[in-house]
């Protein structure tokens, strides 16, 4: 569904990412495991559009996507949760979820709302309250949730668990497991790699922009470089 | 004393028709900042377009002798739209060719670039209008119509086109607000005015939303620019340079970024001057003449910001964590 290949992305002269290559399959959930600036990040934002590889090259159900701006690679399917929830505060949680569903042209609406208030009620409470004066976990079901608005077929999760409590933080893990039997691919980056592995069917591991390790979530997690790395065992 | 309360209806009736003239101008700062935090200098010569295109209409509708066949509310319309259309489509193409390209570039740069923009449309409007009518000092055909004067008390008349300009201006503000609240092209706007990245991530094409906030911005400035002709007949190339000026602070006054605050800046400033203009000589025994009128508003602009930085309707912005 998602071919990423040999990508190499620069922050100005600063090499980012040097040849990232990898694959996620219709239906799977992928975790891009890695220290801070390993370059999950910049993957994620690689692939959504918002930075440019100088080279290589990323297609997404066979259609290049890697010289589309941001706006026609949602178009297309992929929505992406950024990094540190980036919710529009000064808008309404139903706003924010309108924005959600901006790039779907169809009557979807309602029927995604739907979706997005089973899985999330705290939202549906709120739905008139503006998004700024939410609580921390409230804006992350948000910034979720205005992800699945546009109903997409890939998903990309940058660390849903950041900043939640214990409780939360597995609350949102079903909630990614939910959404992804429900059919949407989900290709997930996350600090906390044993709750990432342990939904993942797959995974990769990058470090200063390379990936040095990949394959199955359970092979992975039992793997003795990662738990050193990543398990802190 | 009598005198003071026999014109202050007439005086009111001024400012307020002087204020909603700054609210329209101050929109086209105030939607650009909002979404760009950039001051858009060349708004000015982008309002002064307007009341260009406006005497040109009725110039050669006049030539035609067709001014006084056409109904006056038609006759009205028709200028409006030629302002509105020619002043949002010179904004579209200004942010086009001069701000896009420096949408990266720091702060200043995009600053400095309005400010040649500013000059060069004035220049372009004076050369043009020397070659077309060898002159370039305009005024308004009168249209008798907007001239008559309405009765307000025994003591007081206005002009019925001051009332034009208050009721043309309440309702482009009002429907303004219902469109950047009340629709999904507005929400895109205010998600691009506050997270541009995040925006594009929804699916809204962020170029766009840019461009269609210049549109709206420099077609209220067109609108403006028609109305002022109408009331105040004279324009000029640099006719703009002080309206805008006072727009621009009737856009902060009021809190920059924000609709309402326009109007609200706007109609406080304006009410100032008006008043000012007229009393100012009645209560100081002609010590202090109507000349002081905007040393007097500017100073309780300036006791105003001190007590209230954001503006009157502004909201202090919280950072971001």
């Amino acid at each position: 569904m998602l071919e990423v290949e040999g990508i190499h992305v620069y922050y100005g002269a600063i090499p980012a990412l040097h040849g990232i290559s990898l694959r996620v399959g219709r239906g799977e959930i992928v975790t891009l495991l890695g220290n801070n600036g390993a370059g999950k990040t910049t993957t994620l934002k690689s692939i959504s559009g918002l930075l440019r590889p100088h080279e290589g090259q990323i297609r997404f159900e066979g259609m290049r996507i890697d010289r589309l701006p941001p706006h026609r690679i949602v178009a297309a399917g992929v929505a992406h949760a950024p990094e540190g929830r980036r919710i529009f505060n000064r808008l309404t949680v139903l706003e924010n979820l309108e924005m959600g569903a901006y790039a779907r042209t169809d009557d979807s609406f309602a029927e995604n709302l739907e979706r997005v208030f089973t899985l999330f009620p705290r939202l549906k409470e709120r739905r008139r309250q503006v998004a700024g004066t939410l609580s921390g976990g409230e804006q992350q079901m948000l910034a979720i949730g205005r992800a699945l608005m546009a109903h997409p077929r890939l998903l990309l999760l940058d660390e849903p668990s950041m900043g939640l409590a214990p409780l939360l933080v597995d609350q949102i893990f079903d909630t990614i497991r939910d959404i992804n039997s429900q059919g949407t691919t989900v290709l997930l980056v996350e600090q906390n790699a044993y709750m990432a592995l342990s939904i993942a069917h797959r995974g990769y591991v990058l470090e200063t922009g390379r990936i040095v390790l990949e394959g199955k979530a359970q092979d992975l997690i039992v793997n003795e470089e990662v738990r050193k790395a990543y398990l802190g065992m | 004393m009598d005198i003071l309360i026999a014109i202050f209806p007439q005086v009111l009736v001024d400012g307020i028709a002087l204020g909603f003239m700054y609210a329209l101008i101050a929109l086209g700062y105030t939607m650009v900042y909002g979404v760009l935090t950039f001051i858009n200098f060349a708004h000015s010569e982008i309002f002064v377009a307007g009341a260009f295109v406006g005497v040109e209409v009725l110039l050669t509708l006049q030539a035609w002798g067709l001014l006084q066949d056409l109904h006056p509310v038609l006759l009205l319309l028709l200028v409006l739209l030629a302002g509105m259309t020619m002043s949002g489509v010179l904004a579209l193409a200004v942010e086009r060719v001069a701000y896009r390209p420096l949408r990266a570039a720091p702060r200043l740069v995009p600053l400095i670039s309005a400010i040649g923009v500013s000059f060069f449309l004035q220049d372009v409007i004076r050369f043009g209008e020397s070659l077309w009518r060898n002159a370039f000092y305009l005024t308004y055909p009168s249209i008798p119509f907007f001239d008559q004067r309405i009765q307000l008390t025994a003591f007081v008349d206005v002009p019925l086109k001051s009332l034009v300009v208050i009721v043309a201006a309440i309702l482009m503000l009002v429907g303004l607000n219902l469109l950047v609240h009340r629709t999904k092209i507005g929400t895109a706007i205010r998600a691009v005015a506050e997270d541009q990245a995040t925006a594009s991530l929804m699916g809204i094409d962020v170029d766009r939303m840019i461009a269609l906030t210049f549109l709206i911005g420099g077609a209220m400035g067109g609108a403006a620019g028609v109305l002022f002709g109408i009331q105040y007949s004279l324009i000029t190339p640099y006719t703009g340079f002080i309206p805008g000026i006072k727009a621009f602070t009737a856009a902060v006054l009021g809190g920059i970024g924000n609709i309402p605050g326009a109007m609200v800046g706007g109609v406080v400033l304006g009410l100032l001057e008006a008043f000012a203009a007229s009393y100012l000589s009645l209560l100081t025994g002609g010590a202090f003449g109507a000349e002081y009128k905007d040393i007097f508003a500017f100073s309780i602009l300036i006791l105003i910001l001190v007590f209230r930085p954001q503006g009157l309707l502004g909201e202090v912005v919280r950072e971001r964590a």
